[in-house]
C-alpha cells in the first residue's frame, strides 16, 4: 500500500460474481477483474493495491452484500487539508 | 345461562371475539354480509381490526398477514368469494397459519343466486386450491352451533396450525335462534412462531416455499401427518336413533334439521330410520358410517347439491351398503314430506322386512 | 502505518451466513450484476442506520426476490404472487409498532398485484414498498411485464411490445400519484453511481415516513436484469441510465413528508372482562330459563308471516320469537332473504315450541299471517287443517276460503293508519293473533316491543295497534 492513500478496499473473492460493476464504478480505476477464476468460475474483482480514495462508490455499485469492505483513513491520520 | 335471540351470521362474530379473534378482513357478499357488518361494528370496540378489503383475494391475504403476526383472525364469504380465496387457503395451509373462514353457501355455479345451497362442499372440503393440503371443515346446523363451532374452529386452527372453515348455508346464516354464549372472553397469547416485529421473533419466518424436492416432500409429509392426526382426534357428528335403524339418513347443515323432522315423522309411522349428521366434514365421520353399516341395511343421503358429500359417504361405505340419494339445488330446501316419501321408497326397496312400514 | 477504519461493510441487517439458502451460503442467488442485490443492500443499510432491525418485518414476493428472507436478518413473511401489500396490511395493523416492508417486482406489483398495491396505497397503509422495476419477468425467464418498454422484445412479446396489443408501460408512481393518501413516491435508478446514491437516500426517506407514522411510501427502482436483457452487467447498467429512464422519468413524484399528519394511533384495547358487555351480552340479566312456567302446557306453533317487503313481516316474526323466548320456550326465526327484502315479497318462518325444534322451516304452518292477497293465495293451501289464518284485508276473496281453518280478515293497515301509521299493521295483526289463539307468551309481547322498537313515537303506535288488532279479532270472531 502506498503511503498517503486515503482509503483501501477488501474484496471477498468467494462472494464476488465478477460482474465488473465495481471496476466500472471506481473513479480512480484501481479495481480490475482478475485473470484467474474463483471457485465458482468467475473472474473476481481485485484491488491494484494503491490509489484507493475510500470514496465507497464500489461498495454501492456491488450487488453482493458482503463482497466489498471499504476502509477510510482515520480522521486524525488524514492530511490536514482533507480533514477540513 | 342467558340466551340471545340472534342471527347465525352475527353469532359467528360475537363468538369469534369472545374467542380472542381481533382481526377481520372481508368483502361483502350475500348471504354472508352480516358477518362483515357485525365485525365492523364490534371489532374496533373490542380493540381489533376490521377492514373491508378490495376483494376476497386481498382479504384472505390480509388474513395471511394477521395470522403471520400471531393474531387470531377470520374472514367470511360465500361461493364466488370463497373461490377467489382458494389461492390463499393453499398458502395459509402451506405456511401452517391458523385462521377461520366462514362460508355461508349460496346457489351456484357462477352468479347462481343468493338462496341457500350446499354446492361449496367440493371447493371447501375437497379443497379447490393447489397442492397437498386440507382445510378442516365444521358444519353447524343451528345458530348455537354457529357460536360453538366458531369457538372450536379457532382452537382447531391453532392446534393444527391450519385454516378451518365453518361451512354453513344461507339459512343457517340468516336465521335467528337463541344462543347461549360463553360467559367470559379469552385471549390466547401470540404463538412463539409468529412474526411480530420484536427482537425475540426476528428470526421467525413464515413461508410456504421449499425448493428442494426432498425438503418439500418432508414438509408435505408433516402436513399429511397433521391431517391423519385430525382424522383421529377431530371427527364430530350427531347421531339420532341410529341404534336400530334400518336406514340411516345422512345430511349436514340445514338439511340435518330437516332430517331431524323426517326421523321424528318416520318413527311416528313406525319406520326404523336414524340420522347421522356429520359436524366435521373434514375430517369426515368415515369410521362411524362404517360402524353403522354393520346393522343398517341402507343409507340415504340428502343434500342441497347434486351429490358432493355423497362421494364421501360412498368412500366410507366402499360398497358395503346401498345408498339412495335425494337432492335439491338452486336454493330449494328439501321438504320434510318429500324426503319422507323418499325414505318410504328407500325402505321398500332395500329393507328386507317391509312390514315394518305398516306396523 | 496509517490507521484505517471501516467505512462501508456488509450491513448487520443481513445474516452473516445465509443458512436458509442451503448451498453457497455466503453469496446471494442473484445473477451477476442483478439490481436486486443492490436494492437489498440499500434497504439493509437503511435498516441499520435507522436502528429498526428488531422492528422490521420484510414481506417478500414471488419473483426473483422470493428468497429475500435468506438474506435479511429481520422478521420475514413470504407471500403469494402480487399479494404482498395485502399481507403487509394484515401484519402492520396487527403490530403498528413494527416497520413493515413490502418488496416487489414489476410483474408482482404492477400486473397480478395491481389491485392490492392500489388499495394499500389508497388506504395510506403505513408501510413502505420497494418496487423493483426491471421491465421484465425475471424469475419465469423473460416474459413481458406491465413495465416492458414499447418495442422491447420478450419471450411473450417476440416482435416487441406493441401498444395496440399489450398497451403502454404502466408508470406506477404516476398512477399512485392520482390517489390522495400516499405520502412519498419517488422513482430512482441503479444506472450510475450518482443514481445509486440517490436511491440510497430515497430508501431511507421512505422508511422514515413509516417510522414517523405518516403513511404510505413507495420507491420505484429502475433496476438491471442483465440475464434476461442479454447484456453484460455494465451494458445493462447503461441501458437503465439511457433507455429505461426515457419511459420512466426519475424524480420525486409525491412528497408530503412536510405536511402529512401522523396517522392516529388506535385506542388501547378494552380489558377482556369488558368484552361481553361490548357485545351486548350483559351477564347481570339472567334472562329466561328454558322450560320455565310458561313451558308447562305444550306449545307447537308453526307460523308463516308473509307480505310485501317493507310491511314489517320480519319484525312481526321477530317479536313473536322474542316473546316466545322470553317465556322460556324454544324458538326459531327464518327469513326469506335477499332481494325480496328490497322489493317484492317477504316472508318468514317462526316456530315456538315446548320441545326442541327439529326444523326451523315452516312448510305447513298452523298459523298464517298474510299481509297481502298474493301471500294469502300462495300460502293458504299450505295451512294445516284447524289452523289459523289472519289476513290483512276487509274480507278474504271469495275464491280464497277454506272451511277447515279459522279465517280472520280485517283491514289492519287502515286500522293502524288511523292510529298514526299504516306500518303498524303488522303489530295489529299480532294483536289479532294473541286474541284468536291465546298463547302462553302473550304477556311478554309489550316488553318485547319495548326492547325492539327504539322510537318512542312508534312504540306508542305499536302498543295501540296491538290493542286495536285484538279488538278487531274479537269482533271478527264474534261476527
Ligand atoms: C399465481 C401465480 N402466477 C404465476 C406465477 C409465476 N411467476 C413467478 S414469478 C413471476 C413474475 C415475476 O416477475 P417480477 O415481479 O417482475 O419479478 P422479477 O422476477 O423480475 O424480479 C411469475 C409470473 C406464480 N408464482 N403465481
Ligand atoms: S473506495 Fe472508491 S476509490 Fe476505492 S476502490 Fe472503491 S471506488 Fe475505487
Ligand atoms: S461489483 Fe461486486 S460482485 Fe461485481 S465484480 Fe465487483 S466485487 Fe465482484
Ligand atoms: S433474472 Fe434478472 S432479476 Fe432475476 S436474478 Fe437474474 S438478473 Fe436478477
Amino acid at each position: 500500500m502506498k503511503t498517503g492513500d486515503r482509503g483501501r478496499v477488501d474484496l471477498d473473492s468467494e462472494e464476488c460474481k465478477g460482474c465488473g460493476l465495481c471496476v466500472e464504478a471506481c473513479p480512480p480505476k484501481v479495481l480490475a477483474l482478475a485473470s484467474h477464476l474463483n471457485r465458482y468460475g468467475y473472474h473476481p474483482a481485485t484491488y491494484s493495491g494503491e490509489g484507493c480514495t475510500g470514496c465507497g462508490i464500489c461498495y454501492f455499485a456491488c450487488p453482493e452484500p458482503g463482497a466489498i469492505v471499504v476502509w477510510r483513513l482515520k480522521a486524525e491520520a488524514r492530511p490536514v487539508a482533507q480533514a477540513a | 345461562m342467558r340466551r340471545e335471540l340472534i342471527k347465525g351470521n352475527e353469532a359467528i362474530v360475537k363468538a369469534a371475539i369472545l374467542g380472542g379473534c381481533r382481526a377481520f378482513y372481508g368483502y361483502p357478499i350475500t348471504p354472508a354480509s352480516e358477518i362483515a357488518e357485525a365485525a365492523a361494528l364490534y371489532m374496533p370496540q373490542a380493540g381489533g381490526v376490521f377492514l373491508q378489503a378490495e376483494s376476497e383475494v386481498a382479504a384472505i391475504n390480509m388474513i395471511y398477514g394477521a395470522a403471520s403476526a400471531g393474531v387470531r383472525s377470520m374472514t367470511a364469504s360465500s361461493g364466488p368469494g370463497v373461490s377467489l380465496m382458494q389461492e390463499g387457503f393453499s398458502y395459509l395451509a402451506g405456511s401452517e397459519l391458523p385462521c377461520v373462514v366462514a362460508d355461508i353457501m349460496r346457489g351456484g355455479p357462477g352468479l347462481g343466486n343468493i338462496a341457500p345451497e350446499q354446492g361449496d362442499y367440493h371447493q371447501v372440503v375437497k379443497c379447490g386450491g393447489h397442492g397437498n393440503y386440507r382445510t378442516l371443515v365444521l358444519a353447524p346446523d343451528s345458530v348455537q352451533e354457529m357460536c360453538d363451532l366458531t369457538l372450536l374452529a379457532f382452537d382447531l386452527a391453532d392446534t393444527y396450525r391450519n385454516p378451518v372453515v365453518v361451512l354453513a348455508d344461507g339459512y343457517i346464516g340468516q336465521m335467528m335462534e337463541p344462543v347461549a354464549f360463553p360467559d367470559a372472553a379469552v385471549m390466547p397469547s401470540a404463538p412463539a412462531w409468529a412474526v411480530t416485529g420484536t427482537a425475540e421473533t426476528r428470526r421467525n419466518l413464515v413461508t410456504s416455499i421449499y425448493l428442494e424436492p426432498d425438503v418439500l416432500e418432508a414438509h408435505v409429509r408433516k402436513l399429511e401427518a397433521k391431517y391423519r392426526r385430525a382424522e383421529q382426534d377431530a371427527v364430530r357428528f350427531e347421531s339420532r336413533e341410529t341404534q336400530d335403524a334400518d336406514i340411516v339418513l345422512v345430511g349436514y347443515g340445514i338439511v340435518g334439521r330437516v332430517l331431524k323432522e323426517v326421523v321424528e315423522a318416520a318413527r311416528a309411522e313406525g319406520m326404523r330410520v336414524g340420522l347421522l349428521r356429520p359436524i366435521s366434514l373434514y375430517p369426515f365421520p368415515t369410521e362411524e358410517i362404517r360402524r353403522l353399516a354393520r346393522h343398517a341395511q341402507a343409507f340415504a343421503v340428502v343434500e342441497m347439491s347434486t351429490g358432493q358429500m355423497l362421494d364421501d359417504v360412498r368412500l366410507a361405505l366402499e360398497g358395503r351398503r346401498p345408498i339412495e340419494f335425494y337432492s335439491r339445488v338452486g336454493g330449494n330446501v328439501p321438504a320434510t314430506d318429500a324426503v319422507l316419501g323418499f325414505v318410504r321408497d328407500a325402505l321398500l326397496k332395500h329393507v328386507r322386512a317391509p312390514e315394518v312400514i305398516h306396523a | 502505518m496509517p490507521e484505517f477504519a471501516v467505512l462501508h461493510e456488509k450491513p448487520h441487517s443481513f445474516y452473516s451466513l445465509y443458512e436458509r439458502k442451503g448451498e453457497l451460503q455466503h453469496q446471494t442467488h442473484y445473477c451477476p450484476g442483478c439490481g436486486h442485490g443492490i436494492v437489498h443492500k440499500l434497504v439493509a443499510r437503511a435498516i441499520d442506520e435507522l436502528g429498526i432491525q428488531n422492528r422490521a418485518i420484510l414481506v417478500s414476493p414471488v419473483g426473483c426476490s422470493v428468497f429475500a428472507y435468506y438474506y435479511f436478518d429481520v422478521g420475514n413473511v413470504q407471500v403469494a404472487h402480487g399479494r404482498a401489500p395485502a399481507v403487509a396490511t394484515g401484519v402492520k395493523r396487527a403490530h403498528p409498532e413494527s416497520i413493515v416492508i413490502s418488496y416487489q417486482g414489476d410483474g408482482d406489483l404492477a400486473a397480478i398485484g395491481s389491485a392490492e398495491i392500489l388499495h394499500a396505497a389508497n388506504r395510506g397503509e403505513n408501510i413502505t414498498v420497494f418496487f423493483v422495476n426491471n421491465a421484465i419477468y425475471g424469475m419465469t425467464g423473460g416474459q413481458m411485464a406491465p413495465t416492458t418498454l414499447v418495442g422491447q422484445k420478450s419471450t411473450t412479446s417476440p416482435f416487441g411490445r406493441n401498444v395496440w396489443n399489450e398497451g403502454s408501460p404502466i408508470k406506477v408512481c404516476e398512477l399512485l400519484n392520482a390517489l390522495d393518501a400516499p405520502v412519498y413516491l419517488e422513482r430512482v435508478a441503479l444506472g450510475s453511481n450518482k443514481q445509486i446514491m440517490a436511491a440510497a437516500r430515497a430508501v431511507r426517506r421512505a422508511l422514515e415516513v413509516q417510522m414517523r407514522g405518516q403513511g404510505f411510501s413507495l420507491i420505484e427502482v429502475l433496476s438491471p436484469c442483465p440475464t434476461i436483457w442479454k447484456k453484460d452487467p455494465v451494458e445493462a447498467q447503461h441501458w437503465v441510465a439511457e433507455e429505461l429512464v426515457k419511459t420512466f422519468p426519475l424524480g420525486v413524484v409525491r412528497d408530503r413528508t412536510k405536511d402529512a399528519p401522523v396517522r392516529p394511533a388506535s385506542a388501547a384495547p378494552p380489558a377482556l372482562d369488558k368484552i361481553p358487555g361490548i357485545l351486548g351480552l350483559e351477564q347481570d340479566d339472567p334472562g329466561p330459563t328454558v322450560g320455565g312456567p310458561a313451558a308447562r302446557e305444550p306449545v307447537e306453533l308453526a307460523v308463516k308471516v308473509a307480505g310485501f317487503g317493507g310491511q314489517g313481516v320480519l319484525l312481526l316474526g321477530e317479536v313473536l320469537a322474542e316473546a316466545g323466548l322470553a317465556s322460556g320456550l324454544q324458538v326459531s326465526w327464518l327469513p326469506s332473504y335477499g332481494p325480496e327484502m328490497r322489493s317484492g315479497t317477504s316472508n318468514c318462518h317462526v316456530r315456538i315450541a315446548t320441545r326442541p325444534i327439529a326444523s326451523p322451516l315452516v312448510l305447513r304452518p298452523n298459523v298464517l299471517l298474510a299481509m297481502n292477497e298474493p301471500s294469502l293465495r300462495k300460502f293458504l293451501p299450505t295451512v294445516e287443517p284447524h289452523g289459523l289464518v289472519i289476513y290483512n284485508g276487509a274480507a278474504c276473496p271469495a275464491d280464497c276460503l277454506r272451511p277447515d281453518v279459522t279465517l280472520i280478515a280485517a283491514p289492519f293497515a287502515q286500522l293502524a293508519d288511523g292510529l298514526g301509521g299504516a306500518r303498524a299493521a303488522n303489530i295489529a295483526m299480532l294483536g289479532a293473533l294473541l286474541e284468536a289463539a291465546p298463547v302462553p307468551f302473550e304477556s311478554q309481547v309489550p316488553n318485547v316491543l319495548r326492547k325492539l322498537v327504539r322510537s318512542p313515537k312508534w312504540l306508542e303506535i305499536d302498543l295501540a295497534a296491538l290493542a286495536r288488532g285484538r279488538q278487531a279479532a274479537r269482533q271478527e270472531v264474534a261476527s
